[in-house]
C-alpha cells in the first residue's frame, strides 16, 4: 500500500476524456514522477488529488483516508501540499509573510482567531520560516514584496511555502517550467536536499527528462489521460512504447 | 509596551496626543476673525470626528484587509443607536449598558448577515450586504415600528420605565454622572477652546478602537486577512479556511459600526432609521478609500476630512464670501462668488466629489499615500523626516517590527 492510492479515476470535460481509468500508487518516502505530453491530463490528475476537481468515478485514498469530497484546505491539513504550474503566491505580501502563513496553518489548523498575538513575537515560527528561506537561498529577499520577484524566485518561493509545512506528500506541477538551465539544476538540488533532509514523499509532474531522471525512483507515463507504463527510470528510458509515445516526440 | 513594537508604541502615543489635543489643534483661528468659520474645535463636530473615525477603522478591518467591500455597514450603525436609546428607556441615561448592548446586538446582526453574504465574493457580496441593509432600513420604518418608533425615531418619553433612574440622576446621557454635553471653556485672548466631556469620552473609546485595530494589523489573524485579499486560492491550498476568517473580520467590523452608532446616541439621545440608509454605508466607503484603505491612519483621516467638509464647507454662505472677497472690484467679486457657489454651501458635495476623484486618480493609496510621498520627498532632501509622515509611510508595508 502506497501513501497515495488512486483507483480507476475517470474525469470528463464535456466530450473530452481527460482521465481514463487512472491507477496510481505512490510509495511512502519515494519520489514519483508523472510524465507525458502536453494535454495528457497530468494537471487534471493533480487537481483531483487536492480537491480542486472531483473525479467522475474512482477513488483517491491518502494515508488510508479518502480525499474525495473534502475541501482543499482540509486536504492540505491531511498533509498534502501542492505547487502549481503557474506560481500561486501571496503577491502583495512580503516573501517572509508568504512563508509564515503556511507555518501558522500547520501549527494552528484551518482557522484560529489569533487576533491579539503579534506575528513578530512568534519566534519559533519565525525561525522555521527563516530556515526555509535560507534553504532556498532567498533569505536576503525576505522583506521584498512577492510580486516583485523574478519568475524563478516566485516558483522557489511557492516551493518553500509548500515544503515548510513538512507535508506527508508534496505535489509539484512542472516546478522547473520556464527556468534557465542553471536554475533548473538548482531546483533539482533543492528538491533532492529537501527530500533527503525532511523525508518528504514527492509526486512530481515534469516535462524536462533531465529533472525526472535525476530525481525520480518511479515514473508513470501518462498519455491521453491513461497511464501507459509505470516503472523505474532505467526501464522507462529503454521502453519502446515510451520512446514512441513520448520521448521520441519530445526530444 | 502593550504588546507593541517600539515604532508602534511611538505611533500610538502620537495618535493619543493628537486626539487629546484636538480641541486646541482644530481651533487655530481667533474667535470673530474672518477665518473662524474654518475652526472645527466645537464639541458636536469633534464628537463626529471620533465616532466616524471608529466607524471607518472598523470598516477598514474588513475592506482594507480582506478586500470584501460591504455596502451595508450602516445597518450596524443603526442597530447600535437603537440599542443605546432602548437602554435609556428601560434603565436610565447612563450610556455604558447601552454601548455594551450596541456592540453585542450589532455583533449578532453582523454574524447573521455575514454568514449569508460571505457565501459570495466580489460584487455579489457587496449587493447582498446592500440588500440586507436596505431591508433593515425598510423594516425599521414599517414592521419594526414598535422597536424603532418608525419615522419619528426612537427617543425617551417621560412614561418610559427607566427602572434604574435615581432621584438626582441627570436627565441627559451621562457616564456615572459625567454629563456628555457638559463642557469646559477656556478663553485665551481671543481664542476659545472647548473641552467637552462627550468628546473626550468618544476620544478614549476611539483610541482603544485604534489600539485594537493596530493589534489586529500586526497579528497572525490580520496577516491571514491580507492573504485573503491577495490570493484566496493559495490560502485554501495552504490549509486555511477563508470563510471563518472573513466572517470574523465581518463581525468585528460590524461591532465597530455598532459601537459608533451607539456613541451617536450617547451624544444625542435619539435614533432614526435614516442612519441605516445606503448613503451612510457609502459614506464610510468614501472615508476609507479617501484616507487610504488598508492603512492604519487612513480611515481616520478620511473620516475627519469628510466630516470637516460636510460641516464647514456647507456652512459657508454669501455673507461670508462677501466678507472675504468684498474688497475686490465688483465684477471680479461677482465672478468669484458665482464660481464659489458650485463648491461651498449646499454644493459642498461637489468639492468632496472632485477631491475624491483626484485622490483615486493620483493617489490610489489615499491621503496616507500623499503624506507618504511628502515624507519621502523630505527624506530625499536629506532632512530628517519624523512624526506622522514617517509612520504613515511604514504602514502600508509594515516591515518586521523590532
Ligand atoms: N477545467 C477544464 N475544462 C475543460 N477542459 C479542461 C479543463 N482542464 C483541463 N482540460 C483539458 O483536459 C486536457 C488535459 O489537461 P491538463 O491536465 O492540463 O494536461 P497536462 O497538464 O498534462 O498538460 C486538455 O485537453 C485540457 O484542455
Ligand atoms: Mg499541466
Amino acid at each position: 500500500m502506497g501513501i497515495l492510492e488512486v483507483k480507476d479515476v475517470n474525469k470528463r470535460f464535456g466530450g473530452l476524456q481527460a482521465l481514463g481509468d487512472v491507477n496510481l500508487s505512490v510509495a511512502e518516502g519515494s519520489v514519483h514522477a508523472i510524465i507525458g505530453p502536453n494535454g495528457a491530463g497530468k494537471s487534471t490528475l493533480l487537481n483531483c488529488l487536492v480537491g480542486k476537481l472531483i473525479p467522475d468515478t474512482g477513488s483517491v485514498m491518502f494515508a488510508g483516508q479518502s480525499v474525495l469530497g473534502r475541501k482543499p484546505h482540509e486536504i492540505n491539513q491531511l498533509g498534502i501540499s501542492r505547487v502549481f504550474q503557474t506560481p500561486e503566491i501571496f503577491a502583495d505580501l512580503t516573501v517572509m509573510e508568504n512563508v509564515l502563513i503556511p507555518c501558522f496553518a500547520k501549527r494552528d489548523g484551518a482557522f484560529r482567531l489569533h487576533a491579539f498575538e503579534t506575528v513578530a513575537n512568534e519566534t519559533e515560527i519565525g525561525e522555521q520560516a527563516e530556515a526555509m528561506l535560507a534553504d532556498v537561498n532567498m533569505l536576503e529577499k525576505r522583506d521584498m514584496v512577492a510580486a516583485s520577484l523574478s519568475r524563478g524566485d516566485k516558483r522557489r518561493l511557492e516551493m518553500a511555502m509548500s515544503m515548510v509545512q513538512q507535508p506527508k506528500l508534496l505535489l509539484l506541477d512542472e516546478p522547473t517550467a520556464g527556468m534557465a538551465r542553471a536554475d533548473t539544476n538548482n531546483t533539482i538540488d533543492l528538491l533532492r536536499q529537501i527530500h533527503n533532509k525532511r523525508d518528504i514523499t514527492m509526486c512530481i509532474i515534469e516535462h524536462d527528462m533531465h529533472v525526472v531522471f535525476s530525481l525520480a525512483q518511479r515514473i508513470t507515463v501518462l498519455a491521453q489521460g491513461t497511464p501507459l507504463v509505470e516503472d523505474t527510470p532505467e526501464n522507462i528510458k529503454g521502453h519502446p512504447k515510451v520512446r514512441e509515445a513520448y520521448l521520441g516526440e519530445a526530444h | 509596551m502593550l504588546g507593541l513594537s517600539k515604532k508602534d508604541t511611538t505611533f500610538l502615543l502620537i495618535v493619543i496626543f493628537l486626539t487629546m489635543a484636538t480641541p486646541i489643534l482644530l481651533q487655530p483661528f481667533p474667535e470673530g476673525s474672518a477665518m473662524a468659520t474654518f475652526n472645527a474645535g466645537y464639541p458636536d463636530l469633534m464628537q463626529r470626528f471620533a465616532i466616524f473615525g471608529i466607524f471607518a477603522i472598523g470598516f477598514n478591518i474588513l475592506f482594507g484587509l480582506t478586500g470584501y467591500l460591504s455596502f451595508g455597514h450602516a445597518a450596524f450603525l443603526g442597530v447600535g443607536s437603537y440599542s443605546v436609546v432602548w437602554m435609556y428607556k428601560l434603565l436610565d441615561y447612563n450610556v455604558l449598558p447601552g454601548l455594551v448592548l450596541a456592540i453585542i446586538t450589532s455583533g449578532i446582526f453582523a454574524l447573521a448577515i455575514g454568514y449569508i453574504s460571505l457565501r459570495r465574493t466580489g460584487i455579489y457580496f457587496s449587493i447582498l450586504t446592500l440588500a440586507f441593509a436596505q431591508m433593515s432600513f425598510n423594516l425599521a420604518y414599517s414592521v419594526l415600528t414598535p422597536l424603532t418608533n418608525g419615522e419619528t425615531g426612537l427617543q425617551v418619553y417621560t412614561d418610559d420605565p427607566q427602572i434604574l433612574m435615581g432621584e438626582n440622576a441627570p436627565n441627559v446621557p451621562h457616564l456615572f454622572g459625567l454629563v456628555m454635553r457638559d463642557s469646559y471653556q477656556l478663553d485665551l485672548g481671543g481664542w476659545l477652546f472647548t473641552f467637552n466631556i462627550g468628546y473626550y469620552f468618544c476620544a478614549v473609546i476611539a483610541i482603544l478602537a485604534f489600539y485594537l485595530s493596530l493589534r489586529i494589523f500586526r497579528s497572525p489573524f490580520g496577516m491571514m486577512l491580507r492573504a485573503i485579499k491577495t490570493n484566496q486560492t493559495r490560502l485554501n491550498y495552504t490549509g486555511l479556511n477563508a470563510r471563518p476568517y472573513t466572517l470574523a473580520a465581518f463581525v468585528i467590523s460590524g461591532m465597530y459600526a455598532g459601537l459608533a452608532g451607539g456613541l451617536l446616541a450617547a451624544m444625542d439621545p435619539l435614533a432614526g432609521a435614516e442612519r441605516m440608509q445606503w448613503t451612510a454605508s457609502g459614506e464610510v466607503i468614501l472615508m476609507t478609500i479617501l484616507g487610504g484603505a488598508g492603512t492604519l491612519m487612513g480611515p481616520v483621516l478620511g473620516a475627519g476630512f469628510i466630516k470637516y467638509f460636510e460641516n464647514i464647507f456647507s456652512k459657508i454662505n454669501d455673507t461670508m464670501l462677501h466678507g472675504w472677497f468684498g474688497w475686490m472690484p465688483d465684477g471680479i467679486e461677482d465672478a468669484i462668488l458665482f464660481v464659489s457657489h458650485f463648491f461651498v454651501g449646499k454644493s459642498w458635495h461637489l468639492t468632496l466629489g472632485l477631491m475624491f476623484m483626484l485622490v483615486v486618480i493620483f493617489l490610489p493609496g489615499g491621503l496616507v499615500e500623499g503624506a507618504q510621498r511628502i515624507g519621502r520627498l523630505f527624506r530625499r532632501r536629506g532632512r530628517k523626516a519624523g512624526g506622522p509622515e514617517a509612520e504613515a509611510a511604514r504602514q502600508r508595508n509594515p516591515g518586521p517590527a523590532e
